[in-house]
């Protein structure tokens, strides 16, 4: 059990990274993006394209990080990797979700239209890398094994590390920086933020660069974590939903809640039901946030 | 004789385009008219092609028995297997619509993700339900002893465009009817319905369970159509985007308008598939598939920026009365 919880803990860090930036972009833009888990995806493979071929191609050479299964290449692989996912969730917002803004559609329409956004990043997935699996690291896998009879890989402390790290980083910024705040105001509540002066649509583009840098190293890490396949991210759509459910929609630090308690919840269920039946367990959790407390644990906009 | 053998192949393609106008029509009661934002089509599909294969096809029995495993089997006629198909998947619709239909829209397309991928995984896991992964083969033929098999599209083609015209002639006169005025004014305002004293969640969750009854049928028609179902069948793309496409490319609200879009819209899937055997190289065969999924997804962004109200467009619906 203690090291489910460990797994748990690991695979929530990775469901943290990218419900945060889900519920920030929730709260921005008041519409469920359903390609934020393909943005996921496309990080991964990213860093993939980046540690496999670009970085060779440049020269730059690889040197391991012992204990670690990959080498310091990985490392520089998630600044662009980030910036370029980031880019672009910030062009689909230019060129599709910023223009039916336009037309002041339901943001349901905005929903839908992230659905088809998502079929067009994961078709280009399929089409430049094909359906097979790939992974992002070659290396043994040794265990360590740490207190209260946690075991888990030197990979996947990096994983929490990292995560955390990233986490806090926003964190700050949220909470530190005028800007930070001004997107929580305006999560909170847009049209009260717009009569203040807070620049909405500068807001908009910034949410949406973070949202999706963020979810492009949650891919990442779910790549060194296991491996890099075409329907990784759309399988995390769930449990992001369920964890920004949880902690209340708008509410970046519910998010780090529900990322966790779905990480956990989702791996202790392996105890009792098959691994590939971690979706319907973050639908059962979600059904049962919805029927008991829809707005969440900490509530939100 | 040739222009038998391709007659006969178009009523094959109309056969799946017509099941695909049921889904259309199904996903038109809850999107179209209500406004219920349903993105699981995939699970009602697959719960009716389900149902109906195990009330259809008989226990497997000797040497068969080891390698199919299916839970039951009721050996019944086929439109028990359709009406069993539309029942099961309307009463799946009641527990997804009691915890989410008070709540935003949103939530209800979350839910129905939801059970969409949840009936997939359990089809593909558990073996003993029906077959798992391999799925089932040899579903019943309707009216097969009628004709030779290579003229049996002709019949099927017959008995779907019935389920098709039936169901279009009820939704249309529900729809006219003060009963679907309701729907389309929750759609509209849930406040302002409400306030005039309509019981706002239950006509909902009417909506939800007919539409959802409707896609059941589709999924039964599926089934018998293909005469073979896998859960890999009912992806989110194939079970549910492509319906989506046809409902915002023919008209949201628009009867005719969704069933138009959805013979349009299979066109364009199953003349590309053509086109793409024939220009792409077989080393890129297997990667082919998807520059099809792209193209939906593209015209789906096309169509939702530059015509949102689709071909037809929603119908201007007075009262007889007035």
């Amino acid at each position: 059990m203690a090291e489910l919880v460990g797994y748990g803990f690991v695979l929530g860090s990775i469901i943290t990274l990218g419900a945060v930036g889900l519920t920030l972009i929730y709260g921005i833009v008041n519409f469920g993006n359903f390609s934020h888990g393909d943005l996921m995806t496309l990080g991964a493979y990213l860093a993939l394209l980046l540690t496999a071929r670009i970085f060779p191609a440049l020269g730059i050479s690889d040197r391991p990080l012992s204990p670690l299964s990959f080498g310091w290449v990985m490392l520089l692989s998630f600044i662009p990797a980030m910036a370029v996912t980031g880019l672009v969730a910030l062009v689909a917002d230019r060129l599709v979700y910023r223009p039916l803004r336009r037309l002041e559609v339901k943001p349901v329409f905005l929903a839908i239209s992230s659905l088809a956004v998502a079929l067009v990043l994961r078709s280009l997935v399929y089409i430049l890398w094909g359906p097979d699996y790939h992974f992002l690291i070659h290396g043994l896998r040794p265990m360590l094994r740490l207190p209260l009879g946690v075991k888990l890989r030197p990979d996947q402390v990096f994983i929490i590390i990292i995560a955390w790290a990233m986490v806090a980083g926003l964190y700050l910024f949220l909470q530190r920086t005028k800007i930070g705040k001004a997107l929580r105001a305006m999560a909170d509540n847009p049209n009260l933020a717009r009569i203040t002066g807070i620049p909405t649509e500068r807001m908009t583009i910034l949410v949406w660069f973070i949202g999706g840098s963020m979810a492009a190293a949650g891919g990442i890490l779910l790549g060194i974590d296991s491996q890099v396949r075409p329907t990784m991210g759309w399988a995390l759509l769930l449990p992001l939903f369920a964890a920004i459910v949880l902690g209340g929609i708008g509410n970046p630090y519910g998010a780090l809640v529900g990322g966790l308690v779905l990480g956990i919840v989702q791996q202790a269920s392996t105890m009792w039901l098959l691994p590939s039946y971690k979706p319907a367990v973050a639908f059962l959790v979600l059904i049962l946030i919805l029927m008991f407390r829809p707005q969440g644990i900490f509530g939100g906009t | 004789m040739e222009v038998v053998r391709i007659l006969h192949s178009m009523a094959g393609f109309a056969v799946t385009a017509s099941i695909y106008a049921i889904f259309a029509l199904g996903l038109n009661v809850h999107w179209g008219y209500t406004g219920l934002f349903n993105i699981g089509i995939a699970g009602f599909f697959a719960i009716g092609a389900y149902t109906s294969a195990l009330v259809t096809s008989p226990q497997p029995t000797g040497v068969l028995a080891h390698y199919v495993k299916q839970a039951f089997g009721l050996n019944m006629p086929f439109l028990v297997g359709v009406t069993a198909a539309g029942l099961v998947s309307g009463l799946l619709a009641i527990p997804i619509g009691i915890p989410t239909l008070r709540l935003r829209e949103d939530y209800l397309a979350i839910a129905t993700i939801g059970i969409a991928e949840t009936i997939r995984l359990i089809f593909n896991n558990e073996r003993w339900l029906a077959n798992g992964p391999q799925g089932m083969i040899g579903l019943a033929k309707p009216l097969g002893w009628l004709v030779p098999p290579n003229r049996y599209n002709f019949i099927y083609l017959a008995i779907v465009l019935a389920f098709l015209l039936i169901i279009y002639l009820a939704l249309e006169r529900g729809i006219r009817s003060p009963w679907g005025r309701v729907l389309r004014a929750v759609r509209e305002d849930e406040v302002v319905t409400s306030a005039a004293g309509k019981n706002v969640f239950l006509f909902k969750m009417q909506s939800l369970v007919l539409g959802a009854v409707i896609m059941g049928i589709g999924g039964a028609l599926y089934a018998h159509a293909i005469r073979a179902i896998q859960p890999g069948v009912f992806t989110p793309l194939f079970g549910t985007l492509i319906i989506w496409v046809m409902l915002i490319l023919g008209g949201s609200g628009n009867n005719k308008g969704v069933i138009l879009g959805a013979f349009i819209i299979w066109g364009i899937w199953s003349g590309t598939a053509l086109l793409i055997d024939h220009i792409v190289p077989v080393t890129w065969s297997a990667r082919a598939p998807y520059l099809r999924f792209l193209l939906i997804g593209l015209l789906l962004i096309g169509i939702l920026l530059t015509r949102p109200q689709g071909l037809l467009g929603e119908e201007k619906q007075v009262s007889r009365m007035m």
